[in-house]
């Protein structure tokens, strides 16, 4: 029986649209995926196995989770900071300074990979100054964290602002006349409320990081148990021709990226109840 | 009379003082937050930035010139654009009809649409990559059959089409999808009663509401498909002026130590950059004002 508290949707197009949306997500996307699924299940165990845990491959996911963790802190770090100067603060060129976090997400990863080598070589004009304190960034695994803070650093700080824009003042203000200082209100107040947001944003990073490519391989110098992240390693393998084993080392990047969806899913859930 | 007056007025002022300490920073921790701020945004942003526009005109604006109009490059900027030609408006199609769809009509599973429109966000590009290798190379899934109708996928234009569609689907989306949820569809809703048909509502009242998202859109997905790089790398096979894309011809002119070529190609690509987040500002603070005087 239709619901006659519910007026008819009078709007067209229902069956085109989600027809037409459904096709091409199932034709590009699903259809693909599933592809790389079953042909790594077409492997046996024990093949698969020795693939995913190689020692190469295992320095590989130790550089690739551990510098992408420590991109996603640092920017968890300066992105909470960045987006409270942004809306807290009134300084000269503020819109340009706003509009600019975005260019990770814009400039190609390769001009980013270039131009970061060029800066941190140890001629380069950052690495030359590092060089004096025996500090390299180029062609080392701090390189690697160099490259992977950089294409993460929009992420916390779009997510962060614009809570930060809604946060009532109201609730510093009571905090405040309860007798509370300033820091006990940051800490106490405000923080507890950016921190969903903030998780996401870190989040959406590391996902961001551990599947990056272009900015790295110019940077790390893509030393084997050194400097070789896993996207790397795959690049290798196929163009060895070794199918299956990139096939086996993309289903465990793979999983990792739907595990990293679902968490930010939840965080943003998490988010969206607090509101 | 006056004296109490004073007294007053005196505690007023340090009432008003000790209420801004309890509500906003000190002066040097501000600043000193500014200046912290400014220094990290310098360091990762700006002087990445001027290193490439400084490298790429660093032997004057002739090499420059040479670089970026020499018969190689001029072939990967061709392929780019012809790339984009294709990729860019099957998004957009794809971004329109499903904004549609999730913004107009309630449906079972409609959350599960939209996690599935982010995936491929989180996917890194080599996988992508290796998804169609696996698909179309010469051990996958199609390679053999593509083989014998002499079919070319990999290694060829149609492969670094499907890999950039995929790695650019959710932009658009991503865009229209937030923006017309939030205008909800009581405009539709009058131009259709009062008679106009679908297309015609499309055409006259959700695609003018929709413009400056849609623009935004296109932009961003236009800039990332161009400098889309490791999902062309692995399905591209890299054949110089024949399947290299402008940031594979960066990487080949870097590698063979043409650092000036490199930059140069790497300005134009930088460029494009910095219209994209122009115009996302513009298109912000455009919605900023509008909601300024839509509360005023």
């Amino acid at each position: 029986m239709p619901n006659l508290n519910q007026p008819r949707n009078v709007i067209p197009g229902f069956g085109l649209t989600m027809g037409f949306s459904l096709f091409y997500l199932g034709l590009v996307f699903l259809i693909p995926v599933a592809g790389l699924l079953i042909f790594t299940t077409t492997m046996s165990w024990a093949d698969f196995w020795s693939a995913i845990s190689h020692p190469q491959v295992v320095a590989s996911y130790k550089l690739s989770f551990g510098a992408s963790l420590i991109g996603a802190l640092i920017n968890l770090f300066f992105g909470m900071l960045v987006a409270w100067v942004l809306v807290r603060y009134r300084f000269p060129g503020k819109r340009i300074v706003d509009a600019l976090v975005d260019l990770p997400f814009a400039l190609p990863t390769a001009v980013a990979g270039i131009a970061l080598v060029t800066l941190y070589a140890s001629t380069g004009w950052v690495g030359q100054h590092l060089d004096v304190f025996g500090i390299r960034v180029a062609y080392t695994q701090l390189g690697v964290v160099v490259a992977l803070t950089y294409i993460g650093l929009p992420f916390v700080v779009r997510t962060v602002q614009p809570v930060l824009e809604d946060l009532e003042a109201e609730f510093e203000e009571v905090s405040a006349s309860l007798g509370a200082s300033r820091f006990t209100t940051v800490r106490r107040v405000i923080l507890p409320a950016l921190l969903p947001a903030a998780l996401t944003g870190f989040a959406l990073a590391f996902a961001r990081a551990l599947g990056e490519y272009g900015s790295v391989v110019f940077i790390s110098g893509n030393l084997p148990y050194r400097t070789e992240i896993t996207p790397l390693l795959i690049v290798t393998k196929i163009e060895q021709f070794d199918y299956q084993g990139a096939a086996a080392i993309g289903t465990v990047m793979l999983l990792a990226a739907f595990l990293l969806l679902l968490l930010i899913n939840g965080l943003q859930w998490w988010a969206s109840r607090r509101h | 009379m006056s004296l109490t007056n004073t007294s007053s007025s005196l505690s007023n002022s340090s009432i008003e003082k000790r209420w801004r300490r309890a509500t906003e920073e000190p002066a040097w921790l501000r600043l000193s937050l500014i200046l912290i701020a400014l220094a990290f945004l310098g360091l990762f942003l700006v002087l990445p930035l001027i290193v490439v526009l400084y490298s790429a005109f660093s032997q004057g604006l002739s090499a420059w010139q040479a670089a970026v109009t020499e018969p190689d490059a001029l072939a990967a900027i061709r392929l780019t654009l012809l790339v984009v030609i294709i990729v860019v408006p099957a998004n957009m199609v794809f971004g329109v009809a499903t904004a549609w769809a999730v913004a107009k009509f309630e449906f079972r599973g409609k959350s599960v649409l939209i996690s599935l429109i982010d995936m491929p966000f989180a996917i890194s590009p080599v996988v992508v990559g290796l998804i169609f290798v696996v698909m179309f190379g010469s051990q996958g899934w199609l390679g053999p059959w593509l083989y014998e109708h002499d079919l070319k996928i990999l290694y060829a234009v149609p492969g670094i089409v499907i890999v950039i569609i995929f790695g650019t689907l959710p932009f658009i989306a991503r865009e229209l999808i937030p923006l017309m949820q939030q205008q909800g569809k009581e405009e539709e809703e009058a131009s259709l009663t009062l008679g106009a048909n679908g297309w015609k509502t499309f055409w006259y009242v959700t695609l003018p509401n929709i413009k400056w998202g849609l623009i935004y859109g296109v932009i961003l997905c236009n800039a990332r498909a161009m400098g889309e790089f490791g999902a062309v790398a692995v399905v591209s096979g890299r054949i110089r002026g024949e399947t290299n894309t402008m940031p594979l011809h960066i990487e080949v002119l870097y590698n063979e130590y043409m650092f000036t070529a490199a930059f140069a190609v790497s300005s134009l690509l930088t460029g494009l950059a910095l219209v994209t987040i122009a115009i996302k500002s513009a298109v912000k603070w455009n919605d900023e004002r509008r909601q300024r005087i839509a509360a005023a």
